[in-house]
């Protein structure tokens, strides 16, 4: 059964993967002042963040994917 | 034209077992022929003192946040981190079944982040330790900027191991391990947007409940009575958040987050949250917020039991029961020394205060008046007690300064 | 057996994409592109005109802090080569120059810094990362390309400059 659904999936995943090489980003390095701003950030401050996430985790039941990252300069 | 030979070999062997090692070795190949050779980013070197408060619901926690990050040759930056919680507890459970104490919880951190190419390698290290509780934990994580840097994803494991104690009896030791699997993918879609993806497992194992905590159950007389908490000794979550941010032509942003969460203990959660981000010139920068968060029961969640052992699992800590509730958050920060001033390049003074309300809505409350003595006494018959609710108030106050 | 015809198939069609979707960056050997550009003092700089000389083109934004690091290192480069045959154009990728002229009063620079406001050489460049520095021989070809920057690439660039000038 798994076998089944392995047999498409892989391909397709790899041409996905090929694809965004082919795929010219179309976001260019160089229009991404928007992005590298400090205020375009999921988390612009770790501690203060990570504080309020332990208040929320202490006092609710729900736990996890509260992560953040990416976007940025994209430099180097 | 090398890989069309990798190709053909993997699509030449006959044999199931020869035919997966090749799709790895051209899943691998792909990736390999993707990575552009640059590299990505660490984190900005930084400080950050921030002091933090809670107040609500009879608890008062409060204590210092210091963090401090140090990139250390090219490709390595370090941090640590130490965090204190000097607790004053009178909450409800606290007051109707036990008395009010004070505690002192620290918790230290230490980790790095690792550049590789365009990969960056995470590990961190805590303790936290207080009088009748200790936890060590180790995180490792991986994140990949991919796709002309407009997408990266990353992978994160955590393992926790807790030891609780009771300060009533110094005999008393138990083990709780929990396990953390993270799924992040950051994705640029466009010039002004940026979303975020985030799927986390986490599994309990041992001994999940508080040593202190007690459950009510009639006792046949038209009153109630108390017996310890009976946990399951796993529980297993899933969530699943998506977050967005905008960026307005006029310099500001607008952030939003759905988060959902169940788990084997019968518990689904909603979070729903948005912000809004507005710099003032150079110098400052608000900010406001909304969130809400909404639960219901775990399947063996009660407020009263009907009687003695009416379970194999028995719970009555609110944070199981069903409730939701609001919070409003508003922050203020001043950019200063912009220009730099000695070997800091730039630093900022912060505020941010959140007001939580939180409304149950199968937890009573068991403490509406006080009796002479200060003993707390419920109003109304067993069962139909108001439910409670309370509300809280949060405070982060934090210089942070980059070098 | 399906299968097989299956991965031959997307391969083939990949492979065909990767090939057809044009070089991801500048080509080594080949004449570098010639723009005209206006520089920050109101001068129009034509890069033809600097046959002759060793020209390094740097993009580079204010908001891109490895930029910001390699600004006073590309300053020592031009200081040290300038009389030598060699010249360096700090091209500016933002839309809005006023941050980058800000920055310039913060990291003073002397080599000539051109705005490129439309993004016009950026595109004709194929700038892939930021920064990206592209470094040209006295003939007006493309030597070298650097995407990115992490210290100890100024090392690099003054090895290939002098190489270049030696020529």
């Amino acid at each position: 059964m798994k076998h089944v659904l392995f047999r498409p999936v892989l391909p397709v995943l790899l041409a996905a993967l090929l694809a965004g090489c082919a795929i010219e980003p179309w976001v260019k390095p160089y229009e991404r002042a928007n992005l590298a701003d400090p205020i375009m950030s999921f988390s612009r401050d770790p501690v203060a963040d990570s504080y309020i996430n332990h208040v929320y985790e202490a006092r609710e039941g729900a736990r996890g994917a509260e992560g953040g990252g990416g976007g940025g300069c994209g430099c180097n | 034209m090398a890989r069309r030979e990798e190709a053909a070999v993997a699509a030449a062997a006959t044999e199931r077992r020869r035919h997966r090692f090749g799709w790895r070795l051209l899943a691998a190949g792909a990736l390999g022929f993707c990575l552009p050779l640059t590299a990505a980013v660490l984190p900005e070197d930084r400080a950050d003192a921030l002091f933090h408060a809670y107040s609500g619901g009879g608890l008062d926690v409060n204590g210092p946040s210091i963090l401090a990050r140090k990139q250390l040759g090219k490709f390595t930056s370090l941090f640590g981190n130490y965090y204190v919680d000097s607790i004053s507890s009178a909450t409800i459970d606290v007051v109707t079944t036990a008395s009010p104490y004070t505690e002192y919880r620290e918790e230290k951190t230490v980790g790095g982040d690792f550049l590789y190419e365009k990969s960056i390698f995470s590990l961190s290290f805590t303790n936290s330790e207080e009088s009748d509780f200790s936890a060590n934990a180790a995180t490792f994580g991986i994140s990949h900027s991919m796709f002309g840097d407009l997408t990266t994803i990353s992978l994160g494991y955590g393992q926790g191991w807790d030891t609780i104690g009771m300060s009533t009896d110094p005999e008393f030791e138990r083990k709780a391990d929990r396990q953390r699997y993270r799924l992040g993918l950051s994705q640029v879609l466009t010039k002004n947007s940026l979303i975020n993806l985030n799927y986390e497992l986490i599994t309990d194992e041992g001994y999940l409940n508080n040593p202190y905590r007690s459950v009510r159950f009639l006792d046949g007389s038209g009153g109630y009575q108390y017996q310890s908490e009976v946990y399951p000794n796993t529980r297993t979550s899933h969530a699943l958040g998506l977050k967005a941010l905008y960026y307005l032509p006029y310099r500001a942003a607008i952030h939003g987050e759905i988060r959902g969460y169940t788990d084997t203990w019968g518990i689904n959660g909603f979070i729903g949250e948005i912000g809004y981000i507005h710099p003032l010139g150079r110098d400052w920068t608000l900010e406001a917020g909304y969130r809400y968060y909404t639960q219901n029961a775990a399947s063996f969640y009660s407020d009263l039991y009907p009687r003695k052992d009416a379970q194999n699992y028995l719970a009555r800590d609110k944070e199981l029961s069903t409730y939701y509730d609001h919070g409003i958050s508003l922050g203020a920060s001043w950019h200063f020394a912009r220009h730099g001033w000695g070997f800091i390049d730039k630093a900022s003074l912060n505020l941010k205060y959140n007001y939580l309300n939180f409304s149950y809505q199968d937890f009573r409350d068991l403490c509406t008046k006080k009796d002479a003595q200060g003993r707390c006494q419920s109003e109304g018959a067993p069962g139909s007690e108001p439910l409670y609710g309370f509300s809280a108030n949060v405070l982060r106050l934090f210089v942070s300064i980059w070098y | 057996m399906k299968q097989r015809k299956h991965i031959i198939s997307i391969l083939a069609l990949l492979l065909a994409l990767l090939s057809a979707g044009g070089a991801l960056a500048l080509e080594v050997g080949g004449t570098a592109p010639d723009f005209t550009l206006k520089s920050r003092n109101g001068e129009n700089i034509k890069l033809s005109e600097l046959r002759g000389e060793v020209v390094m083109v740097n993009f580079w934004a204010s908001w891109c802090a490895p930029c910001r690091q390699e600004m006073p290192l590309l300053e020592e480069l031009y200081d040290r080569y300038a009389d030598l045959g060699f010249t360096l154009l700090g091209v500016n990728v933002e839309e809005d120059s006023n941050a980058a002229l800000e920055l310039l009063k913060e990291i003073p620079v002397t080599f000539p810094i051109l705005l490129d406001t439309e993004n016009r050489v950026s595109r004709l460049y194929k700038v892939v990362a930021m920064p990206s520095t592209v470094i040209l021989d006295r003939d007006g070809r493309v030597r070298y390309v650097h995407k990115g920057y992490l210290p100890g690439y100024e090392d690099e660039y003054r090895k290939q400059v002098k190489e270049l000038i030696r020529e």
